[in-house]
């Protein structure tokens, strides 16, 4: 796996930028990496993260858009709202996880 | 530049400009198991930022029927993909146990039945249209159907709503 630089630290990431290594990410490089895709964290944004983070170690994969709305209790609509269009996608991409697998 | 120095991380292409992209899905049958493919189709458009419209027709009017969305039933009638003897499927009680069995496999990998799936849809942004011709052929009036359907339209209208759109038929 290839590495590469965020916010001048060295870490793991694929092809499209998604980190591969859980232990590398911390919630500042969230702040990070959510700004780079245009995203301000407010305490609303980091609960949908961190139910992603503690999921993943859970579950051992990355909780679908679903899920989140239905196990973290953050409606649909307002996790469009938090991370636009592609929702499932950028909450897994700021919380330094893999993108969702599921189809649901 | 050193030979140490690291690239810096790629950006997913989050805003890459799909918002152009468009999608029609038209459901055309009411049984359980044909209901969900263009559910999960259109859900998974919306999330990807892709503009979504389904269009109810025939008997996928069951579908947003208030009274038969949440009872749709899967038969294994005619259904060679079962692998079961032909002969046995059209005995009594064969449908709504299968109807069970298939509600029972797909709660078990957690995916919402019908009514919650169409309203998971509807909060993503999904646009649902009912057919004109198949409301006034079945006497179902906007006040039966479910209340996120956004109106009956014409097939004209449909005409105008899937302009761009690639067309889903189901």
């Amino acid at each position: 796996m290839a590495t590469a630089t965020l916010m001048d630290r060295e870490v793991h990431v694929d092809d499209e930028g998604f980190l591969t290594e859980y232990d590398e990410w911390d919630e500042e490089l969230g702040t990070y990496m959510a700004e780079r895709i245009g995203i301000e964290m407010t305490p609303r944004h980091w609960e949908a993260i961190r139910f992603l983070r503690s999921d993943f170690t859970e579950q051992g994969v990355t909780p679908t858009l679903r899920r989140v709305s239905t196990s973290a209790a953050i409606p649909t609509k307002e996790l469009f709202t938090l991370f636009p269009k592609k929702p499932a996608k950028k909450m897994a991409y700021i919380a330094g996880l893999p993108k969702p697998a599921g189809c649901v | 530049m050193t030979l140490t120095e690291q690239r810096e991380a790629p950006l997913p292409a989050f805003e890459d400009d799909e918002t152009d992209r468009k999608l029609m899905i038209i459901c055309s049958k009411g049984s359980l198991d044909m209901a969900y493919p263009g559910l999960v189709l259109a859900n998974a458009a919306l999330g990807e930022g892709i503009e979504t419209h389904i269009f109810f027709t025939f008997w996928g009017f069951d579908m947003i029927n208030k009274e038969t969305m949440g009872h749709l039933k899967f038969t294994p009638v005619g259904n060679p993909a079962t692998h079961m003897p032909t002969m046995l499927m059209g005995l009594p009680g064969m449908t709504a146990f299968a109807t069970h069995m298939m509600k029972k496999q797909i709660e078990g990998i957690d995916i919402p039945d019908v009514p919650e799936f169409m309203e998971m849809i509807s909060d993503s942004g999904g646009h649902l249209w009912a057919c004109r011709m198949s409301a006034d052929m079945m006497h179902i009036g906007e006040d039966e159907l479910y209340d996120r359907v956004e109106g009956i339209i014409s097939a004209s209208d449909f005409m105008e709503i899937s302009e761009g759109a690639q067309v889903i038929f189901i």
